[in-house]
């Protein structure tokens, strides 16, 4: 029980955290403030879902599809750094 | 409370200092290779930590050696992004930011 709870505040902090970094991506002045702020925000999102998953007895489940969310986050990440990398030699 | 709940929470709660650690230094750093450098370690750490946390709770099972699969992806995925966008920042021709730019 008490572990239960435990999770739930850790949870609900990183939602609040997120929360705060949503500010730099709306905010943040260009782009690249943007992706990595957005990059922060997967990181965070990725021990939420197994909280998640903790917290509704199927982690089973939730393990996989935040394996999911983490590669999803390096490859994208990786992907617009390339395509702004590119963006910049063309000028 | 077992020993490895105790563990659990200590790692749990290392974590989450990190993980508020780096969100702070996002948002009141004053540049953009300051910031990176405030997230690409501190959320490197704080995930390393949180999940090491997770999986100890969860014993010794599949899931937890999946989990400790996802944080030995993570801490090669994180730096590599890091220096990626750092990398096309520089490319791209951002300006660091220092002190003298400052007083003028």
């Amino acid at each position: 029980m008490v572990m239960t709870t435990f999770f739930l505040g850790i949870g609900v902090g990183l939602c609040i955290l997120v929360f705060f970094v949503l500010y730099r991506v709306v905010f943040g002045p260009g782009i690249f403030n943007r992706v990595a702020a957005i990059s922060a925000i997967g990181t965070k999102t990725l021990v939420i879902l197994l909280i998640i998953g903790y917290l509704y007895d199927r982690i089973d489940m939730f393990v996989d599809i935040s394996m999911v969310y983490a590669l999803l986050n390096f490859i994208g990440t990786l992907a617009v750094a390339k395509y702004l990398e590119m963006e910049g030699e063309r000028k | 409370m077992s020993v490895s709940s105790v563990l659990s929470i200590l790692f749990m709660i290392g974590g989450f200092f990190f993980f508020f650690t780096a969100t702070a230094g996002l948002l009141r750093f004053p540049d953009f290779y300051t910031r990176l450098h405030a997230t690409g370690k501190g959320d490197t750490l704080a995930v390393l930590l949180a999940l090491i946390g997770i999986s100890i709770h969860e014993g010794i099972t599949l899931n937890a050696l999946k989990i400790l699969l996802i944080a030995v992806f993570m801490f090669l995925a994180q730096p590599t992004a890091t220096h990626a966008i750092s990398k096309a920042g520089m490319r791209r021709g951002l300006e660091p930011w220092t002190k003298k730019e400052e007083e003028q």
